[in-house]
């Protein structure tokens, strides 16, 4: 009975023709987007580590900057290590505070009411204002009066790290769920008692891997840096005052320079500065898997 | 009775004085204040980056007028005009979002529609990379080995239009490794992470219903894209295009070395040029005076543009946003 089909009916096969074509097309230019994406990530990884590797010892990681004519196993890049280390280690001092306190007052104090949403707002307006307005500001707010200081650096990066951390802490707040709060209002606790003994920890998982993330970010930024620690040569390992350096700064200066040397001492300067951040990229997705207890 | 209640609410020890809407307490107001100011802090700082920024940069106001928009930038001839740096801003990032606006939805469309979930996540991490990899590291690649490898394409090129009309005008000699050009394409891969995760964030918010009305409609993957996705998420896809903008405006350091550092406007691409970030990160180190307060006045405008494209950006998101939810 039903194994002659009737001439008339639908074929409910793929689509054929033309459509299935257009299908197959589209798919295909999906694909070929994702590999132009992934050629210039591959080359310039492959490069770093190719021109890096060969460079890098416990020698280049701790001596001195060499002048730039210095043939390329000469020196290192040790006083830079210090600078991005302390740099990168006072801004986050700075900001990651004052980022969750903000993030705190967005989600739990502010709620749905217009002062917390025009502040997100700014926040998410503040993560586009370029690295360089960062660098011109804290020149012209504290380097002018007070000199260049890795301070100043941090002042500039932890401005750029303050939206960043408010804005990655709040959607980690949101995920807590409200039965968790309203339990511990239930035993009588005042709000500050419970978001900084509920909430907070039961959060802290995500924030720390958005806060690592952010420092990250922050340890390969050039551009806030350039004037406001000066980049000089000599290790300065008080962060407080005088000029400073940092690995991003002293890459610039090598890649802008004609000597092979000092060249080669940049692509060691790249590698390091990317093996920093991806330790810390991967230290993030880490604590996520073990401690984040609301994953989005 | 009134009177016995009364008198049972105000025994002492049973509840706090003013009921259990009492004010709280000393510690807890004080935290709310911290909060509330470190939240006030986002608000402080843009504020104080317009007025100081604009305060150092009144000298060049006042001393050029309206000629800070003049043509020739030449501080050794104290002229000091911003147009070619605005320009060369405007080039650079059109053509970073020529190149990554089609690549960035491509992924996004590949992640959402047509990959399992599995495959998503590296995916993911594999062009979060793309953001992971700092500017100065951009730049010194670009410099050392994309530049010295491109250029002989753009010769190639050059010289093969070379007359033609608008195609000569466009891509014609002077080619130079450090250009606009490139400078474009190493933007191009700096933004393509960003507009591929806000896209794809909202492509999610497409309801999987409308999906399946048009597979069971018989439409094909891609006509289901174009029937149900496109109208359903390009305004969403529109904000993150411009917060790709936004980005490629301001990007300095990897621009600064590889855009070749000459302030002049010109139609060919493939010639070296500036733009203002860049500008600003090469020259405010030597500069006094009124450069020192025209390189400031740059980082004003610069902040200006970023500031408007930024607020118009995520106001087209939030209002898609809305809408999605409203539908």
């Amino acid at each position: 009975m039903a194994a002659i089909a009737p001439p008339g009916q639908a074929d409910l096969r793929e689509p054929a023709g033309w459509r299935r074509t257009k299908n197959r097309l589209a798919t295909i230019l999906m694909l070929v987007a994702f590999v132009l994406a992934i050629i210039p990530l591959v080359f310039v990884l492959v490069t770093v580590v190719a021109k890096g590797a060969s460079i890098i010892s416990w020698q280049f990681l701790t001596s001195s900057i060499p002048f730039n004519v210095a043939p390329a196993d000469v020196g290192g890049m040790g006083p830079a290590i210090l600078g991005t280390i302390e740099i990168t280690a006072l801004a986050s001092v700075l900001a990651v505070p004052l980022g969750v306190l903000g993030a705190i007052y967005l989600n739990e104090y502010g709620g749905k009411g217009l002062l917390a949403r025009f502040l997100g707002f700014l926040a998410d307006v503040m993560t586009g204002v370029p690295s360089i307005i960062m660098g011109l500001f804290i020149f012209a707010i504290w380097v002018l009066h007070f000199g260049f200081s890795g301070l100043a650096g941090a002042f500039a990066l932890g401005c750029l790290m303050l939206p960043v951390v408010i804005r990655s802490t709040e959607e980690m707040l949101k995920l807590v769920p409200d039965s968790l709060r309203e339990g511990s209002y239930a035993l009588g606790s005042t709000k500050s008692r419970v978001t900084l003994t509920v909430v907070l920890p039961a959060a802290l998982g995500g924030i720390v891997s958005g806060v690592l993330l952010a420092i990250a970010r922050a340890a390969g930024e050039t551009a806030p840096l350039l004037f406001t620690i000066l980049t000089v040569t000599e290790a300065n390992p008080n962060v407080f005052s005088g000029a400073n350096t940092s690995l991003p700064s002293q890459i610039f200066v090598n890649a802008s320079s004609p000597y092979t040397g000092a060249q080669a001492r940049g692509w060691g300067a790249a590698l390091t500065l990317i093996a920093i951040a991806f330790i810390l990229m991967i230290a993030a997705r880490l604590v996520t898997a073990r401690f984040a207890r609301y994953a989005r | 009775m009134s009177a016995v209640t009364q008198t049972g609410q105000a025994a002492p020890g049973s509840v706090p004085a003013g009921g259990l809407a009492a004010r709280p307490g000393l510690a807890d107001r004080g935290f709310r204040w911290l909060a509330l100011g470190a939240g006030l802090l986002v608000l402080v700082i843009l504020v104080l980056i317009a007025i100081t920024t604009t305060q150092q940069a009144s000298s060049w106001f006042s001393t050029e007028g309206i000629k800070i928009f003049s043509t020739t930038w030449n501080p050794a001839a104290n002229q000091f005009g911003a147009l070619p740096f605005i320009y060369g801003t405007a080039i650079t990032a059109i053509i970073a979002l020529v190149i990554s606006v089609p690549v960035s939805i491509g992924i996004a469309l590949l992640l959402t529609e047509v990959v399992p979930r599995r495959t998503a996540r590296p995916i993911v991490y594999i062009v979060d990379l793309l953001a992971v990899v700092p500017s100065v590291v951009w730049g010194l690649w670009g410099i050392l080995v994309f530049a010295p490898w491109i250029q002989h394409i753009y010769a190639s090129i050059g010289s093969g239009v070379n007359g033609i009309p608008v195609l000569g005008s466009l891509f014609g000699p002077p080619t130079s490794g450090a250009s606009f050009f490139t400078a474009g394409i190493i933007l191009a891969f700096m933004i393509t992470p960003i507009v591929t995760s806000l896209s794809r964030e909202v492509i999610a918010t497409v309801p999987s219903i409308d999906r399946e009305g048009a597979y069971a409609l018989g439409a094909t993957r891609w006509e289901m894209i174009r029937g149900v996705v496109w109208p359903h998420s390009q305004g969403g896809v529109v904000g993150a295009i411009l917060l790709g903008l936004g980005r490629a405006m301001g990007e300095t350091i990897a621009v600064a070395l590889v855009i070749g550092s000459s302030a002049t406007i010109t139609s060919h691409l493939f010639a070296p040029g500036y733009n203002m970030p860049a500008v600003i990160a090469n020259q405010f180190g030597e500069a006094t005076g009124v450069w020192r307060a025209g390189l400031m006045g740059l980082g004003v405008l610069l902040f200006a543009f970023t500031i408007i494209v930024n607020v118009v950006a995520r106001a087209t998101v939030e209002r898609s946003a809305r809408r999605m939810r409203g539908a």
